[in-house]
């Protein structure tokens, strides 16, 4: 274990997250805010930390591996959630550290759940700060760390493996720092096109900015207390199709920008993530018809919530809480579908459950025709078993995970099972919203301490795919 | 520049490395998914598995934007499809490794209509290395430059040799040969020596001349060590066909130890001037059987590196030969350089030298002067190959008239056919092509070398 090139690259990450806190400190100057002053001390701590750290393991030896890379993508998100926090502490808006900590981490991981009964109640400057989050944390600090600084240290590929989504990840172009710049090229691209239509279609600037961070990091904080409730229908139909289009693969993009239009419509999953899309839409559309005065309002909701949904935003224009039950499940099942593998969104991914499908129906085979030789195909390409195992082995942990929160959080929190169960799901799966008394109109201050804890693991979980955090946890790691 | 190495095995490995090192895009693609999945891990490369013979596995790396694809498989034939595609999709240049040599006839033909700008063939490669080697036992290294018209031979000053002590400046009097000291590696550093140089015991001086005069140079300084007239070589495989090859021309008398019976008896059809002794020369009652302690030079060329360092160690303690160990797969380099095993060869990172002295010029030929570029001196140096533009600084001034930059010289002037090894009245004029020896890297203009300070 090289502790050096960790240090390193945490000192690297501070400074980077220094630089972040830049943004809702301009905007505390724009709107004359005295919260301001807390973002420029929690600026000044982490390049007080950061720099010297970085400096200090400049000169040691900072190769590093899989395990260096993994466990310091994982301790970094931790401490940026821990630096990010101090903020709302600092200013009194959230009195609670640990409540600050639960928002901040939401937000990193693109959660959007939030402890806060009145959103609008904070600072400008501390809204927008939270709705940032959701920006860095939607494509990734590391991979915007590798886009700007490409020679952080050696081995930078398992750095952008441990924190992009998705089964695998595969590099659009030859150089690593090239494919992060293209990411957040296209990304950059997509948030800017969204604030610019917001603005045409009459949301104001400031809102229209936070806005386009929750959608395109598909986090879900809302600046107001009905979250997208009270914008005209223009607007809601804008941050729909732009919630979709986050939870496309990037790859997509890419291949169109590349001018490969063929390959980009043949893309598998993009195709069955729009197809679920759809018929989720139809068949709630049909359900809650009765309650809206006419069909195109039924598919207007309906489309704004299954996409907020899938793409796991967490966005909400309605209490779908009082949709009935047919549509609440379709809902909770697409909470764990999630949005396609390397996108900014997270829940359990198209692909993987497409592979899942492939993989049972190869098995099934395999008792019909004992001998029968087969492989499994995504987009016209084998899957090899190394792939096809991983998945099984996530599908696995990912229930196991899953469990262990639901009976940590029902021994302290007493609440009815839908409620237990929709949280972790709405946090695990980094969506935010859930059912009960975690509904849209809800939030989880009702939680304990302990229970909020256990909750920012599984966003962690969800937004770094499980795999660094256990690594970083693993004592093995550790040994030598 | 984009390149696409397809098949990493040992050579495509050492390519994927430095390329990937010297910033460019990289991509590979091999069949094995370990390989790529290491090499991917490894360097700043994108990896795809596949059959690099197939045009969609071609696209999928990038050929249709890519500036080079370098075929390196296993297999000749596959080499040239991929190089065939390649030039049709992505229309870019190819190198292709063709290994047979029953190809080697009509390779001419084959490059000229399929396109290649270049085919490398991994044994002859190395096995040109050490005919070089053997022609001039005295030297530790030589490498060709303009067109194989100039050398550069490496030579180390051994205790008691007569240049040690003595000033640059008076080296053409003592000698009085055309040839020119241009770099000298004295430990670790790179110098590249003026008038007032001192030699040192244990300096490597590399000297620029033309093959003829490299000889007569070789007399002159006394570290001639005679013409070697027998050559022991040890395993029968391609390299050292070459290898026997070459030195049946060249009227060198050479022996080759190898195990395999059916090898032997294919050696000894294709070779009748060589002696084939079937045996195993881990044994070494056959190594002296067949006079290891009287060869001019033992070449340890088997598959198994550990057994060529034990060889070479074993012949060198008990014989005067000039040692040539062949080492293919272990990489310890620091440890090996200490063992004095003679001239370490080394196949695969011949092949990407060459392979890196043609990405190199390719690159440097984007918007600078360079025509061609080689690392020398363990890439400590570099030799650039300038044509002399008109309204150049340089033309027309005597050498020494110049203020030329104190870490680079004017190592060779190429007018025409005829090779000036050149001194300070020598004047530079347009048209000519010239070779400037630096140990600074980055030069593309011709006029950067005068100092302007």
């Amino acid at each position: 274990m090289n502790i050096y090139a960790i240090l390193y690259i945490i000192g690297l990450v501070l400074n980077f997250e220094g630089a972040f806190l830049l943004l809702p400190c301009i905007t505390a100057a724009v709107f004359r805010e005295t919260q301001g002053f807390a973002y420029l001390v929690t600026m000044a701590i982490c390049f007080v930390i950061g720099l010297p750290m970085m400096i200090l393991a400049d000169k040691k030896k900072k190769e590093f591996y899989s395990k260096e890379g993994f466990s310091a993508v994982a301790i970094c998100w931790f401490i940026i959630g821990i630096f990010g926090a101090l903020p709302f502490w600092f200013t009194h808006e959230i009195p609670n550290y640990v409540d600050a900590l639960f928002e901040t981490f939401s937000g990193l991981t693109t959660t959007g759940a939030s402890i806060l009964n009145d959103v609008e109640a904070l600072s400008k400057c501390s809204l927008l700060w939270r709705s940032f989050t959701h920006w860095i944390g939607g494509m990734g600090v590391f991979v915007f760390v590798l886009a700007v600084f490409p020679k952080t240290a050696g081995n930078n590929i398992h750095l952008m493996r441990a924190e992009s989504p998705g089964p695998q990840v595969n590099k659009l172009v030859p150089h690593l720092r090239d494919t992060a710049l293209i990411l957040y090229m296209i990304y950059t691209f997509l948030t800017i096109f969204e604030i610019i239509l917001l603005i045409i279609f009459g949301m104001p600037i400031y809102d229209s900015i936070c806005t386009s961070f929750g959608t395109a990091g598909t986090g879900g904080f809302g600046i107001k207390n009905d979250s997208l409730g009270g914008y005209s229908v223009q607007l809601q139909a804008i941050v729909t199709v732009f919630m979709v289009l986050f939870g496309v693969n990037f790859s997509f993009y890419y291949l169109i920008v590349a001018k490969k239009l063929r390959d980009a419509l043949r893309m598998e999953e993009v195709r069955i993530y729009l197809a679920i899309i759809i018929v989720s839409v139809a068949a709630i559309s049909i359900n809650i018809a009765h309650m809206f005065s006419n069909i195109f309002e039924a598919i207007h909701h309906s489309f704004f919530q299954v996409a907020s949904i899938i793409t796991t935003t967490g966005f909400s224009t309605c209490d779908f809480d009082t949709w009935p039950i047919f549509s609440k499940t379709i809902l909770v099942l697409l909470m764990f579908v999630g949005a396609c593998a390397g996108s900014t969104g997270g829940g359990i991914k198209v692909s993987r459950i497409v592979v899942g499908i492939k993989v049972s129906i190869k098995a099934v085979k395999s008792y019909v025709h004992p001998r029968s030789v087969t492989s499994v195909r995504l987009d016209g390409r084998v899957i090899n078993d190394d792939t096809e195992r991983m998945i099984s082995v996530y599908t696995v942990i990912y229930a196991l995970i899953f469990m262990v929160s639901m009976i940590l959080i029902s021994f302290f929190d007493n609440f009815d099972f839908t409620t237990n169960f929709t949280a972790i799901a709405a946090t695990f799966n980094n969506i935010g919203p859930g059912l009960e008394k975690v509904g849209p109109t809800c939030n989880f201050s009702i939680f304990t301490d302990f229970s909020k804890v256990v909750m920012m693991f599984d966003m962690l979980f969800g937004r770094l795919e499980i795999f660094p955090i256990l690594v970083m946890l693993s004592p093995r790691t550790w040994r030598c | 520049m984009r390149i696409v190495i397809a098949g990493c095995g040992k050579i495509g490995s050492v390519l994927v490395e430095q390329l990937s090192k010297e910033d460019h895009d990289v991509s590979i693609i091999d069949t094995n998914k370990e390989v790529v999945d290491k090499l991917s891990n490894q360097y700043d490369v994108m990896g795809v598995i596949g059959n690099a013979a197939v045009m969609k596995t071609q696209k999928d790396a990038g050929i249709e934007d890519a500036d080079l694809l370098i075929a390196m498989t296993g297999s000749d034939e596959l080499n040239l499809i991929c190089c065939l595609i390649a030039k049709k999709v992505g229309n870019c240049n190819t190198i292709a490794r063709i290994q047979n040599t029953d190809y080697a006839e009509g390779l001419d033909a084959i490059k000229k209509e399929l396109g290649l700008s270049m085919t490398i063939n991994p044994e002859k490669a190395a096995a040109e290395e050490i005919v070089r080697v053997i022609r001039f036992p005295s030297a530790m290294q030589v490498e060709t430059f303009a067109k194989t018209k100039v050398e550069i031979v490496k030579v180390r000053l051994e205790e008691g040799h007569k240049l040690i002590g003595l000033k640059l400046v008076d080296l053409p009097s003592k000698i009085n040969v055309e040839a020119l000291v241009c770099a000298v590696e004295r430990g670790e550093e790179a110098i590249i020596p003026k008038g007032d140089f001192v030699f040192q015991q244990d300096d490597v001086v590399s000297i620029v001349a033309s093959p003829k005069k490299a000889r007569v140079l070789f007399k002159k300084l006394g570290i001639l060590k005679g013409r070697i007239r027998n050559v022991m070589i040890v395993g029968g495989g391609g390299i050292s066909f070459y290898v026997a090859k070459a030195l049946n021309i060249m009227g060198i008398a050479n022996t080759i130890i190898e195990k395999n019976p059916e090898r032997c008896r294919k050696l000894c059809e294709e070779l009748p001037g060589s002696n084939i002794i079937e045996g195993d020369a881990v044994d070494q009652s056959v190594l002296y059987e067949e006079g290891v302690d009287k060869v001019g030079a033992f070449v340890a060329m088997t598959n198994i590196d550990e057994g060529n360092i034990l060889m070479s160690l074993y012949v060198k303690k008990h014989s005067h030969a000039k040692l040539i160990t062949k080492i293919h797969r272990i990489r310890y380099n620091e440890i090996l350089n200490n063992m004095d095993l003679g001239t370490i060869v080394c196949p695969k990172n011949i092949v990407s030298d060459n392979i890196l002295s043609y990405v190199r010029a390719r690159q440097n030929s984007f918007g600078s002067n360079v025509e061609t570029l080689y690392k020398i001196l363990d890439g400590k140096a570099e030799a650039l190959e300038f044509i002399v533009r008109s309204g150049s600084k340089v033309v027309g001034i005597p050498l020494q008239k110049l203020n030329i930059r104190k870490d680079m010289i004017v190592a060779c002037i190429q007018r025409g056919r005829k090779v000036i090894i050149p001194r300070g009245q020598d004047v530079i004029n347009e048209g000519d092509s010239i070779i400037i020896v630096t140990t600074k890297s980055g030069i593309n203009e011709l006029d950067n070398i005068l100092d302007t300070e």
